[in-house]
């Protein structure tokens, strides 16, 4: 199976912001932030239709999300997570001593994982932090 | 029957927008619908009416189940918390007024806890940099009045803060910009070309986390100095015009966001892009602005300083307030497992702390003051319901340029349900009790 | 209410004119009375001096750019933090520090009733949260109005009356006190990254100079009759050369005279005189002119002054003469933090440290003291450091300690790096006065309380006054053996009392009594024009509603205190 390899970048987007208003236990929840958005590009170098659901691996955890085209590119080599659990599960939480974790910039590999699934947003924090794979 | 109240203040994101309409239904208890907000703002209004909400304190079983408790329950439960915590983490306070925020430190001050507001994980490196450099920045009116040059650096408003570009920035018509936004050259500086790049004069596509060098560029630039062909991933060319542009302008502002504060550099490349607004005062007149995310973030972040000294990441531990972001804030006291309770009220670290730190939650004494089911409260022991803050309960909040504005109660809470305010309180007076204090 | 009677202390009251007298001060209901009953519990004041408790008229003590000040300065509070103790809250800072620690200080060195300095009015809401935060002492604020729109342009056109109506419309949405002018015009010229440095350089687009905002705000407060006049940082402050200036500014207040019925005699009080009292023509040759302004403010019976004396100290300066602030960072290169305000004013804020090995800081220094000491009516001229900008105002007792003693100012002067300079370009070496209690209270206390229109209600012992009482451990009949005694004894009350509540004890916090916000509410006739535009000027240009702009609510202003004033 084809994998990438991608900097990640997490942060706000509309869908994200009326979802947390509309119920972070919500199913549109996970429609809006359990996703990562990538260039055209670099889903054909995955091997993968956009909407197939992909595990986003790095250095500091795994989640799984589906992949979809990007809205606002191209930005080849660039994923996007919209900020949230999901994405919160693999960026990097070193501050380097400023209080502030690195959101932004984080290396991720992509790999296909059709068989697996988004979970919902609390669903996945309780499920991680009980020591599951989500 | 419907009434209509006015001048209704968005409890969303930090434009705070004022001159929301709703309408509600003559006895005040149901809103039918929200005019002038965006589609964000309209959202949390609506949903404050959701049939299925909670509204009694939940207390979580051994077995991962829910018990409804009374208010009175939960407020004893919290109190005992903190009573025998010896280092509480106090953290949130940016979606709720700034009385509640009092009270909180009140409690704090009781219980010697740890305060933290969601500046740890949105604009605390900004204000680490406005502590080593300054900050010369203005009101929102002044933009919308005067300003013909304005750059987003590493933000994205059309998402984020859908309805800053019409109100302030970039499309009104103030008293010198009869013309809006034809007046106005837009340069937007962000690895992707968002929707908010697209409606720029220049977009400059930086190379993620090179901030800090493209922002030293634009300081070389100011000054017609030497350049490589390319910095950041920018063409100098492109570099040197957009300078122009800035220094061209007779009143410009840079607001600028997460992409800066949370990429590698951090505190650095805010430091840079305030030297630079620095740099163009010698030319013409510049302003910087933080974009700031909660609606009373900064409202948490005023109140803290003047009760306190500090703006966010406050300890309390040792009887008086100590200040060392890297140490006292709150991920990095949770990744190291410095605290032994955590208290969360109007912001949801559940989602948005990086997850080692929310599996740390999970493990301590937690309580969660929040009108939503959202992921801390469900990693939380205690979860407290209360009141939406600018929906069903009004209270003082600060925008991101740090004007004050009184929310609005606009219904009332579903019955029988506290605002924070009302519930801290409670908690206070326990936590009086117990630790002997008159 | 308790009843006190304070007894055997040495009294100084310039009301009624007691010089040290051994006289008895007794408390019933919140006011000083003539007797107490015989149930009243006696303070023994043997060998202490005895004032009304002191009153602030200048200091930046609340608000946007106070905290601005507190946030971007952590350094501010290095050993300064204390902790929680008894009914005090903990505190922090030392040239901004937090509300709580203020209204302590405060308290602790006798003062009972300060002023805000300068409110940005659409901040108002901001400023009246942090008083409300600020225990013990009642506070008003000044909000600003020399660089508003709506002053700029009804006063092109010589509209008294409309300035007045909109003055008081706006004191009534902001809960303000006083008509402030900072830098008239040079801050609205700021906005644009110029400045007016002379009362006659244009305002740019309003066609306005600062000598017609000046007068007609002096006009639009007298037909008022506001209890306090127009209070002015005038342009230019802190140059070389600025008295010129300054002198300008004074003098636009010739033949007005005041209007009001509070038995204020002054139509303007110019603020922080020192930094406006220089001469030379740069930093080289800098010196005093303190004596061509006070000879002027001598002659002329309708200006009142502070002082703003340098206390030596590091601190932070904080001001709404926004080109001032950016001149001032690139004079000392330390962080610069500004504000522009909409269709108001703006602030600035940058670090310094008075520094007395540096010849200016010295120059300074002598130069705030040179102004008392050569003032001859004291009930006229008032001691402040322009909180935090001279100095904090927690150094008032050394300021006292160098007004009350020459041997103490020699000291300070035979420890400065360049002493010969500050003995040439000064004359604070041949000023041999000493400030008496008696004059102590009158700066402190009786004038600053006349000139702000509260003279029947504080700054003095007189029955029926509010009993604010100030007892210092300082016997005026022993000779000072060591000038830092004076220093020691201002710095701690043995009591103080707020409205009849003992507040201190042997400095230490002991009540936090019943703090009120004052504020002046001018009713005037009706005027549709002024509404009118008030309207207008929201729905096109400031970036709130008006609905949402007035600081109302208990949670603004718990316990108000409201002065009337019928202008219709």
């Amino acid at each position: 199976m084809a994998t990438i390899n991608v900097n990640l970048i997490s942060g706000r987007s509309i869908q994200q912001g009326v979802a947390i208003e509309g119920g972070k236990e919500k199913p549109l929840y996970r429609t809006a932030c359990g996703i990562i958005e990538l260039d055209p590009s670099d889903l054909k170098e995955l091997g993968a239709w956009k909407n197939t659901n992909v595990r986003v691996t790095s250095e500091f955890g795994s989640v799984v999300v589906k992949a979809i085209e990007t809205t606002q590119g191209p930005h080849p080599g660039i994923g996007f997570i919209p900020m949230g659990p999901w994405a919160n599960k693999i960026i990097n939480p070193n501050t380097y001593s400023t209080g502030m974790p690195t959101f932004k910039g984080t290396p991720v590999r992509v790999e296909v994982a059709v068989d697996q699934q988004v979970l919902l947003g609390i669903e996945l924090v309780q499920k991680a932090c009980r020591g599951e794979t989500v | 029957m419907t009434k209509i109240v006015t001048d209704v203040i968005c409890p969303f994101c930090g434009t705070l927008c004022d001159d929301l309409e709703v309408a509600a239904t003559d006895d005040g208890k149901k809103i039918i619908e929200v005019y002038n907000a965006c589609v964000i703002g309209t959202e949390k209004f609506l949903h404050s009416q959701a049939s299925d909400r909670v509204t009694r304190p939940r207390l979580m079983q051994a077995d991962g189940s829910y018990k409804e408790i009374s208010y009175d329950e939960a407020a004893e439960y919290t109190a005992q918390m903190m009573a025998k915590a010896k280092k509480p983490l106090m953290y949130g306070w940016s979606s709720t007024n700034c009385e509640a925020q009092s009270m909180g430190h009140e409690i704090a001050e009781l219980a010697k806890a740890c305060v933290d507001n969601t500046a740890a994980v949105c604009h605390g490196t900004t204000l680490i940099a406005v502590q080593d450099i300054g900050l010369p920045t203005c009101t929102l009116g002044e933009v919308k009045n005067r300003a013909d040059r304005i750059v987003f650096w590493g933000c994205n408003p059309a998402h984020a803060h859908p309805r800053h570009m019409s109100r302030y920035s970039i499309f009104p018509r103030g008293f010198f910009t009869g013309k809006g936004h034809k007046n106005r050259k837009l340069v937007v500086v962000d690895p992707r070309p968002t929707d908010t790049a697209k409606m720029a004069d220049i977009h400059l596509q930086v190379t993620q986390g090179q901030d800090y060098e493209l922002l030293n560029a634009f300081r070389v630039a100011l000054k017609g100095e030497w350049l490589p062909d390319v910095v950041a991933g920018i063409p100098k060319e492109k570099i040197y015009e957009a300078a122009d542009i800035l220094k061209s302008g007779r009143f410009g502002i840079i607001f600028f966001g997460m992409g800066v504060t949370q990429s590698l550099g951090k505190n650095h490349n805010i430091d840079e892009a305030i030297a630079v607004t620095k740099d163009l005062n010698d030319y013409t007149k510049f302003s910087i602005m933080p974009m700031r995310g909660h609606y009373n973030v900064t409202g948490s972040g005023e109140v803290m300083a003047w009760q306190f000294g500090y703006p966010y990441s406050v300890d309390l531990t040792r009887g008086f307030a100590r200040y060392n972001p890297g140490d006292t804030s709150s991920i990095d006291l949770l990744s190291r497992g410095d605290v032994d309770a955590m208290f969360t009220i109007g912001s949801d670290p559940g989602a948005h702390f990086p997850f080692n730190c929310v599996k740390k939650i999970s493990e301590l004494p937690s309580v969660c003051i929040d009108p939503h089911l959202t992921p801390t409260s469900g990693v939380s022991k205690l979860h407290v319901p209360v009141a939406f803050n600018g929906v069903e309960a009004g209270g003082s909040c600060y925008r991101m340029d740090n004007v004050p504005i009184d929310c609005r109660k606009v219904v009332e809470p579903p019955e029988g349900m506290l605002t924070d305010e009302q519930f801290l309180i409670m908690v206070r007076d326990r936590l009086k009790k117990m630790k002997g204090v008159a | 209410m308790s009843e006190y009677v304070i007894k055997n202390g040495h009294v100084f009251d310039p009301v009624q004119g007691i010089k040290g007298d051994k006289a008895e001060v007794a408390i019933k209901d919140g006011k000083i009375v003539e007797k107490a009953g015989s149930g009243a519990k006696v303070i023994d004041a043997k060998g202490m001096t005895v004032m009304a408790g002191a009153v602030e008229i200048h200091a930046h003590i609340a608000g946007p750019k106070v905290n601005l000040g507190r946030i971007y300065r952590p350094e501010d509070k290095l050993f300064t933090c204390t902790p929680t103790k008894g009914m005090e809250r903990m505190g922090s800072g030392n040239s901004i520090p937090s509300t709580f620690k203020t209204g302590y200080e405060y308290a602790k060195m006798g003062y009972t009733t300060c002023m805000e300095a300068a409110m940005p009015p659409m901040f108002s809401r901001h400023v009246h949260e942090e008083i409300r935060d600020t225990p013990i002492i009642d506070e008003g604020a000044f909000p600003v109005f020399g660089n508003n729109w709506f002053v700029m342009e009804y006063l092109k056109n010589h509209e008294v009356e409309n300035t007045a109506a909109y003055i008081a419309w706006m004191l009534r949405a902001t809960k303000g006190y006083a008509v402030k002018v900072v830098n008239p015009g040079g801050t609205e010229a700021w906005a644009w990254g110029l400045n007016c440095l002379t009362v006659n350089d244009p305002v740019p687009y309003f066609d306005i100079t600062p000598a017609e905002i000046v007068k007609g705000l002096i006009e639009a407060n007298e037909y008022l009759g506001l209890p306090h006049s127009m209070h002015i940082h005038p342009n230019n402050l802190g140059n070389p050369g600025c008295y010129e200036t300054t002198l300008d500014t004074l003098k636009l207040a010739e033949g007005m005279k005041a209007n009001n019925k509070f038995g204020r005699e002054s139509v303007m009080h110019l603020t922080h005189t020192q930094f406006h009292s220089y001469g030379g023509t740069n930093w080289g040759d800098f010196e005093s002119k303190a004596k061509e302004v006070t000879d002027y403010v001598n002659k002329n019976r309708n200006i009142t002054i502070d002082t703003g004396n340098v206390t030596l100290d590091e601190t932070t300066t904080m001001t709404a003469d926004g080109p001032f602030e950016h001149h001032l960072t690139g004079l000392n290169h330390l962080k610069w933090a500004n504000v522009d305000v909409e269709l108001e004013t703006a602030a600035g804020v940058v670090p310094y440290i008075y520094s007395p090995n540096i010849s200016v800081c010295a120059i300074q220094w002598a130069i705030g003291l040179e102004i008392p000491l050569m003032m001859k009516d004291p009930m006229r001229c008032y001691i402040t450091t322009d909180h935090p900008n001279a100095g904090p105002f927690t150094r008032y007792p050394r300021v006292f300690k160098w007004l009350m003693s020459t041997k103490a100012r020699e000291e300070q002067i035979n420890a400065f790096k360049h002493k010969d300079k500050v003995l040439t370009q000064t004359s604070i070496g041949s000023l041999d006065r000493e400030i008496s209690l008696y004059e102590l209270a009158q700066m402190t206390r009786a004038g600053p309380a006349k000139s702000l229109g509260l003279g029947n209600m504080c700054g003095g012992l007189k029955p029926g006054m509010d009993a604010d009482v100030a007892i210092y451990n300082f016997n005026p009949e022993k000779p000072v053996a060591n000038p830092d005694d004076i220093e020691k004894a201002f710095t701690r009350c043995a009591f103080t009392f707020k409205s009849g509540v003992e507040v201190v004890r042997n400095g230490e916090i002991v009540s936090t009594g019943h703090k009120r916000t004052l504020w002046v509410n001018a009713k005037i006739k009706d005027n549709p024009q002024v509404v009118r535009d008030i309207n207008e000027k929201f729905l096109k240009y400031y970036s709130m509603t008006q609905a949402n702009y007035e600081s109302l609510g208990h949670h603004f202003v718990p316990n108000p205190f409201a002065i009337e004033v019928d202008a219709t």
